[in-house]
């Protein structure tokens, strides 16, 4: 009677290897930035401004990826940089999911009146524009790593929110759940013994979806001057600073743009790799 | 003595004049097997979701006794009634693929109950659960204990649920259309196979259907329903030679009988269901009075 359905395995997704593979480069970094940092990433030189990276003419040895034109060394801008990005998204990440995630799961699998208020401060919640919250939220709060932590929960929380909200009512309705209350499990211990690990799979994508979410909401910040205080290097401020030289230095917004842009790519992926290889529910 | 009485027992539509049951009385003694039959929302499964503590949130019980085991449930605080139900009670939902928790194992699913809700030991429980799996003619039960649920088919699933509901020696079963879901042939199985552990353990079971065929082959008593109003309660060899409603005897002759493959179906004839209803709405008239 058994057949082959316990047989299938499934191979590790190469978008899990490679977009995991660059975040643990990046965690890398982060961590040995000091070590591994060419140059002083503060360290501005006025004769070596805008000197463009190693394999166009013109460029000196030792500045990999050029300089900007205070002649920082771009290198070590984005090495240093990426600390600043992994902390807001992992801490940002991680709080918007956790308060997102459990007031959606109150109230799709609870219901009643906490479904209701919880559902309506998402709506009024949603109608508020997000960059310009955010920037609203900054002005108040002050410039600085909490302030921009607080930001993104306040604003992001209602994706977890709504999200998990719809799962857990779809999850609540199964038979295994009424199973669970017919054994005596209570309504919260079945909450977390039953609903939580088959949301488990969707929580994990919007994680990883919004620590992406969040770095892009700090280069944001960044570019408009709101984030930290603007000597620490951060990529969004490297790509506001680049803006005025495009022309005549476009490596002081290209690299900093491009170590974005996969950042935020392989968040997302990472996301769905895990999923692919690791829920148990075959689709 | 029955085991479970059930008295005058109404639902509504919370905050809203729709009745769902009305004034529902059934028996079932210990360790029988009782039907409950009825088409599609005459409240059949209502009644098994009312014995269990689930019904949804948007119904509500307006009155009756729910009495099991000489306590009535409804006058229990809800933990009470949780602890109560969890230990004498236990449910055969109807659809084994959305029954079990998908991302689980098959072994502390099992186990699970007997550990947190009546203090067994881990090993005992493993043992247990071995056992029974091993009574619902499951193969390898070491194996099937360590898979998940999307590795089994449907019919292993509904022989689990069935191991599982049995585990901690449950004095009534509510078992709502069991057999429902599942193909034919395998159907056939699995009216056995609850017959079998039912006459085992001795355990009385209320068995939620539609289907009279099923009914005949499992019960020994049944209830007709309509309209969430018990329009008949017969043993059933009395109700097969001679049902005392109209509405059963045309139900009883809407059976296809498979002795007349070509004969065409029968529907319960429009003038039944219209006395029928009326019969409701009266049941409605006096109650208001």
């Amino acid at each position: 009677m058994l057949d082959g359905r316990s047989q299938i395995k499934r191979k590790l997704p190469p978008r899990l290897i490679l977009s995991a593979g660059w975040l643990i480069l990046l965690g890398a970094a982060a961590m040995l930035a000091p070590w591994i940092a060419p140059k002083d990433p503060l360290a501005q030189d006025l004769f070596l401004g805008q000197l463009p990276p190693a394999w166009v003419q013109g460029h000196e040895p030792g500045y990999l990826l050029g300089t900007d034109s205070l002649g920082r060394d771009v290198l070590s801008r984005i090495l240093y940089g990426t600390r600043l990005a992994l902390t807001v998204a992992l801490l940002a990440g991680s709080i918007t999911c956790i308060i997102g995630a459990t007031l959606g799961l109150l109230a799709g699998f609870l219901r009643g009146w906490v479904d209701i208020m919880i559902s309506r401060a998402i709506d009024i919640w949603m109608a508020f524009p997000p960059v310009l919250f955010s920037i609203l939220l900054i002005a108040v709060l002050g410039p600085g790593l909490t302030s921009i932590i607080i930001a993104i929960v306040v604003i992001d929380w209602t994706r977890f929110a709504r999200v998990i909200r719809a799962e857990a009512m779809t999850q609540g309705a199964m038979d295994y759940v009424a199973s669970a209350q017919v054994a005596g499990r209570t309504r919260l211990s079945t909450m977390f013994t039953e609903i939580l690990p088959n949301v488990l799979p969707t929580i994990t994508v919007l994680l990883t979806l919004e620590m992406g979410i969040a770095i892009i909401v700090e280069a944001i910040l960044s570019f408009v001057n709101l984030s930290i205080s603007t000597d620490d290097p951060t990529w969004g401020g490297m790509i506001a600073e680049g803006r005025t030289s495009i022309h005549q230095a476009w490596w002081v917004l290209v690299f900093p743009l491009i170590t974005l842009f996969l950042t935020v790519l392989s968040f997302s992926q990472l996301g769905e790799g895990l999923k692919d290889r690791f829920d148990p529910v075959l689709r | 003595m029955s085991y479970l009485t059930i008295r005058n027992l109404s639902a509504n539509l919370k905050g809203r004049p729709d009745r769902i049951l009305r004034n529902v009385s059934l028996q079932v003694a210990a360790g029988e097997v009782r039907g409950l039959v009825g088409e599609s929302g005459a409240g059949k499964s209502m009644i098994g979701k009312a014995i269990l503590g689930t019904l949804p949130l948007s119904i509500e019980i307006t009155g009756g006794e729910i009495i099991l085991d000489g306590t009535d449930l409804l006058k229990l605080p809800p933990a009470q009634r949780r602890t109560r139900i969890g230990q004498f009670c236990a449910l055969i939902p109807q659809d084994p693929l959305t029954a079990l928790n998908p991302s689980r194992r098959i072994g502390p699913q099992i186990t699970n109950r007997l550990v947190d809700i009546l203090r067994w030991t881990r090993a005992d429980a493993e043992k247990r659960a071995r056992e029974l799996l091993a009574e619902v003619h499951i193969p390898d039960p070491e194996r099937v204990m360590r898979s998940y649920p999307h590795e089994l088919s449907g019919g292993m699933r509904q022989r689990i649920l069935i191991a599982s509901a049995f585990a901690a020696e449950p004095k009534l079963i509510v078992a709502d259309e069991p057999t429902t879901a599942l193909d034919v042939t395998v159907q056939k199985q699995i009216l056995k196979l609850i017959a079998e552990m039912q006459a085992r353990h001795g355990t009385a079971l209320l068995f939620v259907t539609h289907d009279l065929g099923v009914v005949s082959k499992v019960c020994q008593s049944l209830s007709v329903l309509y309209g969430g109003l018990v329009l008949e309660d017969s043993r059933m060899t009395d109700f097969f030679h001679a049902p005392k409603h109209p509405y059963s005897r045309a139900l009883l002759a809407a059976t296809p009988k498979y002795t007349d493959p070509d004969g065409s179906l029968t529907p319960v004839p429009d003038a039944v269901v219209a006395a029928t209803r009326a019969e409701v709405e009266a049941a409605d008239r006096s109650a208001h009075v």
